[in-house]
């Protein structure tokens, strides 16, 4: 039966076709590899203290994801299955390597804010769940529609909660100061009248709490995401 | 009476299902059974003492803190009389209609923003949700104002409350679905938000302080964290050869047993006075609506906890009597109205005591051994709500064992 399946070629698919497309679509909205899924936690609550971080941290992790699934997708047929997962290690620590040392030379101060965490993309369960779950059983192109569609899920999260947590916890956006400057003797702007930066944005659990609120207002806009208890 | 029976009556059926205004039926109805009892109770059945509504339960919470709202109103106003002239030795009872007067200027502003901000969210979600108003705000309104510094800005206040009643209520559901109390999740957001406006030595009285020299509008807890460093100060004057009898014997001129029993001792706005706590504390009690067994397992917990550190007693905060720790900061009004809250508090008979116990116990130790943290009851509280459902659990399931055991041996 499956032989005679072989046999009869099936017509190459168009590079954008729906079932490509979904699989950009999909991970930014009803199956984000955050809100959904809730992989990549960790990082998400621990550097979107500042918009930079989160955009850098953002791209960092698209490089990854897209390097490592086109790896994993064109050694997938060669990857002994036992052995797989030290495989995919291998292939996201050497990415993630050449990353940080890529900041390291090129951004230096984000690098250091960003410290362990750039090192850390290697136990990003989003990395190794689309490796495992995607790269290992599709070909080089759905791959990197793959990447792309969960990278920017990942992103677009990320840069959303670094937004909120920037402008109330440091009145700025990208460093450039919104509502003025809480310096004590040269304040301007909204700090004169006796506003003040809120310093629990600036702590973890105010991000966890920002995640919360974004994923319930996605369950409550598509009710078929709420789970069946 | 009558005549306002009338007029809702009148406008009833246009809010009712098919009406014009049907989408602001939870809105009308908040209001109209604010008013009158609903035409809609249980006549049998699910109730095990009677029919009140929801809504006279909070009534009778927010008439248990009348005492606490009068008394913080003259206590307030005696602090930021005492600010002002930078004198804490201004007689306590002295002009006391200025006071009063000075009071209301500073109280009634916060619970005018605490309840407006804090419906105004309910409405939005009671119109969304299409549910009636929750009246758990009610209270939660009602506390918000009690447990804030005199001098937290009033926007703060607004912000907190929004945030407390969307994160820490309507996201699990409105009102008895909640998992940490209210009112608490708005301190500790402005707690951690704001630290400069909600600790330290100067937002506990109203208006600016004074600058006199040797004046300061610390509080108790304030001094007493100080008792654990290098340099002790009681109410802004260093200790005199900051030796721990010294300080304790300072301590006490400051805020003796009974000032700090009757509240005459700078404070969060409501908190300060442990008669008016008791007071609120009978009434809940003899309603039904409070649980003495949490409010006597936190004394104790906080008692032993008091005497426990007195043994250990290695700095000269340790050696402050346990009775006192009782009287001091929050500690009465947390047990008696924070801890006691039926939502998130423990349910089962045998939860409630230990989930109080162990309250009062952190509540001391935080207090103690943490001076980043002078005040710990309202952390011990949230962090017991947090634990509450687990303590519940064990209990029935021990319960369940214990039954099963007499099944297998009869």
């Amino acid at each position: 039966m499956s032989e005679e399946l072989n046999k009869t070629k099936k017509p190459s698919e168009p590079l954008f076709s729906k079932k490509n497309k979904k699989l950009v679509t999909d991970p930014l909205t009803d199956n984000n590899p955050i809100t959904i899924q809730v992989l990549g936690i960790c990082s998400a609550l621990a550097i979107t203290v500042q918009v930079e971080q989160g955009l850098v941290m953002s791209l960092a992790v698209l490089f990854v994801l897209l390097f490592g699934n086109i790896t994993i997708s064109l050694l997938r047929n060669l990857i002994p299955s036992r052995i797989r997962i030290i495989v995919q290690l291998v292939v996201v620590a050497s990415l993630v390597i050449i990353v940080d040392q890529l900041l390291a030379a090129f951004l230096p101060d984000v690098s250091e804010k960003l410290s362990v965490f750039v090192g850390l993309i290697i136990t990003n369960c989003i990395i190794m769940g689309r490796f495992e779950a995607f790269a290992m059983g599709n070909k080089v192109w759905p791959s990197i529609m793959d990447a792309l569609g969960n990278s920017f899920g990942y992103a677009w999260i990320l840069i959303l909660v670094s937004i909120i947590r920037e402008l109330f916890g440091s009145g700025s956006f990208f460093g450039i100061p919104i509502f003025g400057s809480p310096l004590p003797g040269e304040e301007w702007g909204l700090y004169t009248m006796g506003y003040m930066n809120n310093n629990m944005m600036i702590l973890p659990p105010m991000a966890l709490i920002i995640v919360g609120v974004i994923i319930w207002v996605q369950r409550s806009r598509n009710k078929e995401l709420i789970e069946e208890h | 009476m009558k005549f306002l029976e009338k007029i809702i009556h009148k406008h009833e059926p246009k809010f009712a299902k098919g009406g014009k205004l049907e989408k602001w039926n939870p809105v009308f109805e908040s209001f109209t059974t604010l008013a009158f009892t609903p035409a809609l109770v249980t006549k049998k059945g699910a109730h095990i003492r009677d029919g009140v509504d929801l809504k006279r339960t909070m009534m009778m919470v927010i008439l248990a803190l009348v005492p606490c709202l009068l008394f913080g109103i003259y206590n307030t106003g005696h602090w930021e009389m005492v600010a002002a002239e930078g004198n804490r030795n201004i007689p306590y009872l002295a002009d006391f209609w200025t006071k009063v007067g000075m009071g209301l200027k500073v109280v009634l502003p916060l619970i005018v923003v605490s309840y407006a901000s804090g419906l105004i969210v309910e409405f939005i979600f009671g119109v969304i949700k299409g549910h009636s108003l929750h009246e758990g705000f009610l209270v939660s309104g009602m506390l918000i104002p009690l447990i804030m510094p005199a001098d937290v800005p009033l926007w703060m206040v607004a912000v907190a409350t929004i945030f407390a009643v969307v994160i820490g209520k309507e996201i699990f559901g409105g009102t008895g679905m909640n998992i940490v109390n209210v009112a608490l999740t708005a301190r500790a957001f402005l707690f951690f938000a704001y630290p400069t406006s909600m600790s330290g030595d100067n937002v506990w009285m109203a208006g600016k302080e004074a600058d006199v020299d040797g004046f300061s509008g610390a509080t108790a807890l304030g001094d007493l964290a100080t008792f654990t460093t290098e340099k002790m100060t009681v109410a802004g004057a260093d200790v005199v050869n900051q030796t721990s009898e010294a300080a304790m014997e300072a301590f006490n001129n400051s805020y003796s047993m009974l000032d700090s029993f009757i509240g005459m001792i700078p404070g969060s706005v409501g908190e300060t006075s442990v008669i008016a706590c008791l007071l609120g504390a009978a009434l809940l009690l003899i309603t039904g609506v409070g649980s003495l067994r949490i409010m006597l397992s936190f004394g104790i917990g906080g008692f032993l906890t008091g005497l426990l550190m007195n043994a250990i007693g290695t700095n000269p905060y340790m050696d402050l009597p346990a009775a006192h720790h009782l009287l001091i900061g929050g500690f009465a009004f947390g047990a008696i109205f924070m801890a006691t809250d039926p939502v998130t508090a423990a349910q089962t008979a045998t939860g409630k005591i230990i989930y109080g116990f162990f309250g009062g116990v952190v509540a001391i130790l935080i207090r103690v051994v943490n001076p980043a943290y002078p005040e710990g009851v309202m952390l011990a509280i949230l962090f017991m709500n947090v634990m509450a459902p687990i303590i519940d659990h064990y209990v029935v399931q021990s319960n369940i064992k214990r039954r099963l055991k007499r099944l297998k041996t009869a």
